[in-house]
């Protein structure tokens, strides 16, 4: 209790209109048309893109894999559908520039026909590392929005001294339900793959024994011994729906947090359920917590129990300019076109297209997009929903001061940033921010403070860069200079040693007709 | 369908506020106290308040034009009204209508726009005025007119007031005196004894505002109504009025307490002068305070100790003006000193270290 | 005779300060900062000759002296000048300085024969190949100092600007400005 006193448990944010209501009361909708084309970005997931081992004009079955990972941290690629590749080319990806990225474009044929899975009846008497290694070969990666590999996190669980595994049900930005109907409509798969990321990250004896001596930090038979789900107290049906599929296991818990914007971060939820704060630089593993979201659960109990690849996910549709806001479970590849016109989104209306929330999320240029393992929702907002954009000066009210939840002073960062001081933003704590937009929504001079951070971030990195090449350009010019110099020296030896053999066979010469 | 090629980050959506409805807020928080006061001092202090107000959105417009900018979304953002209204609001309630055109310059050109305009400056620029005029005129400034309420029959009538306030006024003598802060301070230097002063003077009439004042700071209930409303609205925090008050009050107690004869007690510290006022409604002024809340609450009792300290051992009675100028001039050392620890760091941003379990 | 005491004292305390200060200047002697050396080291080194000068080495004895600005430097952009300015404490105005336009050479396999004169000039060992053979330009190594565009008989060495790709992309800076503070940065921030 002193510690709660101590340290505030949740810091700053806020409370936005959530606007959830007309969709979060829809079933997920499970009739939307399979498209005839599907565009399946290599790389949905952090890390490296997947490398496609299927030909044009091959014809592959549904949960067939298209593209392999490469390297630690990265995810495969399967066939959401069943149908024949029809090009593997650079396609707009969905990002808010729509520049291009290597994507497979399939035709379905409408069939659907599955690649052979194997049913496992009792998965809990598989080896963690064999759990995990399901997991990746699923495809399976963080659906919260954050998509790192999911198989990744688990291991990291296994070979570090993890004891809580937090469930992240919060779904804390505005618009956004597709996790709340999830908890409401599959509580039990969630629960299921709850217990089953418990089980794979649990330190088998000789789990880690290829390991060298220093690096096995895990206790040997240690499990991580119980799990958290914690859902934001505004989804009490999906509370109430989770708590009775928790019931029979007493490793997981159902918790009610309160609803806050930004309360699905992942360290302040860390910090809300444990009281530890992630220190920074390090990740949550390394003090025993690790946090995946309620819809990567639930694909690790597809994947698990059924053996199927993670090929389609729940996404929220709404915004003032969609007629039928909905939650409707799509395939990847998806354009965000076709899920526009089957939830008759006035175009004329429209101002914006978010892909995300309304907090974090990136507008999109156009439609012409495709879904992704991201893809929490899509929103088309109309303009009386957007923030005025018309910005004024900044009057020090400190607001973005007491709304950042990560403890910065984001109007002295912006400030810096418009004059160039980058540097000094950087002092300020510009890497801690985790641009969760609350300065930018509660700035009443509607200062785009997340743009100035967006920018000075990747300003600051193109630097580092451009040092980088510098100190490598100077590397290269100084080998090539000594190149040249021993070239140049080696020749003058070799001149030298001609002109002295020369001398020498001249002495020699005259040395014989001397003789002779 | 090409919608909007410029990329934009979030937060798409934005809470309800803007600038203007923060200022907007403000004036409606201080209107009850400057109505109870235009109506104790009757037409003159109207003049004088529309005046003030008048000519400060002039001085803000001139300088948007200087600037070449267009003068109206600068109005528009109610920065200046409320300076020239904050500045009415600390004037003697019948000085006359250069004071209030003089002041409104003062605020705007050198307390403002010369530093860069809206949320640049260093000082607040009323009190900046305030001060400015009391130390140039010092007469004009510390000429308190009696209560004379609109419509009573010894009240200047409208004719009469534009003569009080275009002509000065005559004969002064007969219809002013000395705020109570002010009486206190002159009579001490007869050596006389704070019972012997305060016998004939009413706390509950000063705490209502019935008494001699500046323009609108003499309602300690409706000054104090006002803040606790801007409170409440969260266009203000609750750190820096308490922290000031409560350091005025504390100080007061103790030093009242040691010699109730030469200290005055904290209750007529609290319902007399500008105190109220600067408490809610200058001090909380939010270009010219501190960020953090610590840092307010530093500001706030730094404000209320040199407030203190200039009233009872200073030269002028009333110092709240200079106390919040110097507290002013502190604002970028507590900015500095006083952050918010960021998460996963310690106070000094050294990253945390992963505890041992 | 007070006059003289005082003359002596005072010499002899003068005396004394002065091999006080002579005995710290040899004990805590101050390495001159080679202020020269550590510019160049900034300075690109590529001897590219944008600036004007033959070379970083004169560029950065312009720059100690004074007579250069801080943002001489075209391939070094306002990173460099910062570094520069801070260096030097100069008061550095960024606003019209120009970030390079990134370029890179490319080779057109159409037109090359193999001559390898570009590959003797590329100060950075960035052009590949051999005699008779088409050459390739390592996009990486290649700091765009247009040398090898200069040698190639066939023209077919070109500078290209670096493409925007999903990795390179950034956010651009908010180019709203607010109505009344525009120019002038906040000071009264500190």
């Amino acid at each position: 209790m002193l510690s709660f006193f101590k340290t505030p448990r949740i810091r700053g944010g806020v409370h936005a209109d959530e606007h959830k209501t007309a969709t979060a009361a829809l079933p997920i909708a499970s009739d939307f048309p399979l498209p005839k084309k599907l565009y399946i970005p290599l790389q949905q997931h952090v890390g490296k893109p997947a490398e496609p081992l299927i030909m044009v004009g091959e014809k592959v079955l549904k949960g067939q894999l298209l593209a392999y990972s490469q390297g630690l941290i990265s995810a495969p690629v399967h066939a959401p559908s069943s149908g024949i590749i029809l090009d593997v080319n650079d396609y707009p990806a969905p990002h808010p520039s729509a520049l291009p990225i290597r994507t497979i474009v399939l035709e379905t044929d409408g069939k659907d026909e599955w690649v052979e899975t194997h049913i496992i009846d009792d998965p809990f008497k598989l080896n963690p590392e064999e759990i995990s290694f399901r997991v990746g070969a699923a495809g399976i990666v963080g659906l919260g929005g954050a998509t790192f590999p999911t198989a990744v996190k688990l291991n990291m669980g296994r070979e570090n001294r993890v004891d809580t595994l937090i469930i992240n049900g919060s779904e804390c930005e505005p618009y956004l339900c597709c996790d709340d109907r999830l908890m409401q409509e599959r509580a039990e798969q969630i629960i299921d793959g709850v217990r089953l990321m418990l089980h794979g990250m649990t330190n088998s004896p000789g789990a880690n024994l290829h390991l060298p001596e220093g690096c096995r930090t895990g206790r040997y038979g240690m499990k991580t011994e119980h799990a958290v789900v914690a859902i934001e107290d505004n989804k009490p049906l999906a509370f109430l729906a989770m708590l009775v599929a928790a019931e029979p296991y007493p490793t997981v818990n159902v918790i009610q947090i309160p609803t806050r914007y930004p309360m699905g971060w992942d360290r302040q939820l860390i910090r809300y359920v444990t009281g530890k704060e992630v220190p920074v630089g390090c990740r949550s593993s390394e003090i025993g917590v690790t946090i995946h979201n309620v819809g990567t659960a639930q694909a690790v109990h597809k994947a698990i129990r059924y053996g199927q690849p993670l090929l389609n996910r729940v996404v929220t549709v709404a915004g003032g300019a969609v007629k039928r806001p909905m939650n409707v479970e799509v395939p990847f590849g998806t354009l965000i076109s076709e899920l526009f016109d089957f939830c008759e989104v006035d175009k004329e209306q429209t101002a914006r297209i978010v892909m995300g929330g309304p907090m974090m999320g990136d507008s999109l240029p156009h439609v012409a997009l495709p879904t992704v393992k991201a893809t929490s929702g899509i929103l088309a907002l109309t303009q009386s929903e957007l923030k005025n954009t018309d910005e004024q000066p900044c009057i020090r009210c400190a607001g973005c001061v007491s709304v950042c939840p990560a403890g910065l002073r984001p109007l002295d960062m912006a400030n810096n940033i418009r004059i160039n001081q980058l540097d000094a933003a950087v002092d300020l704590g510009l890497k801690d921010c985790i641009s969760c937009g609350c300065c930018s929504y509660i700035c009443p001079s509607n200062i785009p403070l997340v743009q100035y951070f967006k920018y000075a971030s990747g300003e600051v990195m193109a630097r580092q860069q451009a040092q980088h090449k510098s100190e490598q350009t100077k590397r290269l010019i100084d080998a090539r200079n000594d190149r040249m110099e021993r070239i140049a020296r080696q020749q003058r030896e070799d001149e030298l040693a001609r002109i002295a053999a020369k001398a020498e066979r001249e002495r020699l010469k005259a040395e014989q007709e001397a003789l002779v | 369908m090409i919608l909007h090629m410029k990329p934009s980050s979030g937060a798409h959506v934005g809470a309800n506020n803007s600038v203007s409805h923060i200022m907007g807020q403000v004036m409606l928080a201080l209107l009850p106290a400057t109505a109870f006061g235009i109506f104790c001092f009757g037409w003159p202090a109207l003049n004088l308040f529309i005046i003030t107000v008048l000519s400060a959105v002039f001085f803000e417009a001139l300088c948007a034009r200087l600037r070449g900018r267009v003068a109206k979304p600068v109005i528009m953002d109610g920065s200046a009204v409320l300076t020239g209204w904050l500045l009415a609001m600390t004037l003697p309630p019948w000085a006359p209508w250069w004071i209030g055109v003089v002041g409104s310059g003062l605020a705007i050109i050198l307390g403002k726009q010369v530093y860069g305009g809206l949320g640049q400056n260093l000082f607040n620029p009323a009190m900046l005025a305030r001060v400015a005029l009391l130390i140039s005129f010092p007469i004009e400034m510390t000429t308190w007119a009696n209560m004379s309420p609109l419509f009573f029959s010894h009240s200047p009538g409208l004719v009469e007031s534009w003569h009080i306030t275009f002509s000065g006024l005559e004969n002064s003598d007969a219809s002013t005196g000395a705020t109570t802060l002010g009486f206190i301070k002159t009579e001490f230097s007869q050596n006389r004894l704070l019972s012997d002063i305060l016998k004939d003077t009413s706390g509950f009439l000063s705490f209502i505002g019935w008494s001699r004042g500046s323009l609108g700071e003499t309602s300690t209930l409706l000054l104090g109504l006002g803040g606790v409303w801007l409170i409440r609205q969260k266009v203000i925090q609750w750190q820096i009025p308490v922290s000031l008050l409560l350091t005025v009050a504390l100080l007061a107690g103790v030093f009242h307490g040691m010699d109730s004869e030469h200290y005055v007690g904290p209750l007529l510290h609290l319902n007399s002068g500008a105190l109220m006022c600067v408490a809610f409604f200058i001090a909380t002024d939010y270009v010219t305070s501190p960020n953090t809340p610590t840092g307010q609450l530093v500001f706030g009792a730094g404000c209320g100790l040199l407030i203190f300290v200039i009233r009872t051992w200073g030269a002028y009675p009333e110092g709240a003006g200079f106390a919040v100028l110097l507290m002013n001039s502190a604002t970028p050392l507590i900015d500095h000193y006083i952050r918010p620890r960021i998460y996963g760091r310690d106070r000094k941003g050294k990253p945390l270290e992963i505890p041992k379990s | 005779m007070t006059v003289l005491s005082a003359i002596v004292s005072l010499t002899l305390l003068g005396l004394f300060l002065g091999l006080l200060l002579g005995i710290a200047a040899r004990y805590l002697k101050v390495e001159s900062s080679p202020i020269v050396d550590e510019l160049e080291s900034l300075l690109p080194g590529s001897q590219c000759g944008q600036c004007g000068f033959p070379g970083c080495r004169p560029a950065a004895e312009a720059l100690a002296e004074g007579s250069a600005p801080a943002t001489m430097c075209p391939p070094g952009g306002s990173a460099l000048a910062e570094q520069i300015a801070a260096l030097l404490g100069l008061d550095l105005d960024l606003s019209d300085v120009k970030e390079p336009e990134l370029l890179v050479a490319r080779v057109s396999e159409a037109t090359c024969t193999g001559c390898t004169r570009c590959f003797k000039v590329c100060p950075t060992d960035a052009i590949v190949g051999a005699p008779k053979q088409i050459h390739a330009v390592v996009a990486d190594a290649c700091i765009a100092c247009k040398k090898c565009v200069e040698v190639c008989p066939t023209e077919c060495l070109q500078m290209h600007p670096i493409e925007v790709t999903l990795r390179n992309w950034r956010w651009a800076k908010p180019l709203n400005v607010p109505a009344q503070s525009a120019g002038t940065g906040s000071n009264a921030v500190c």
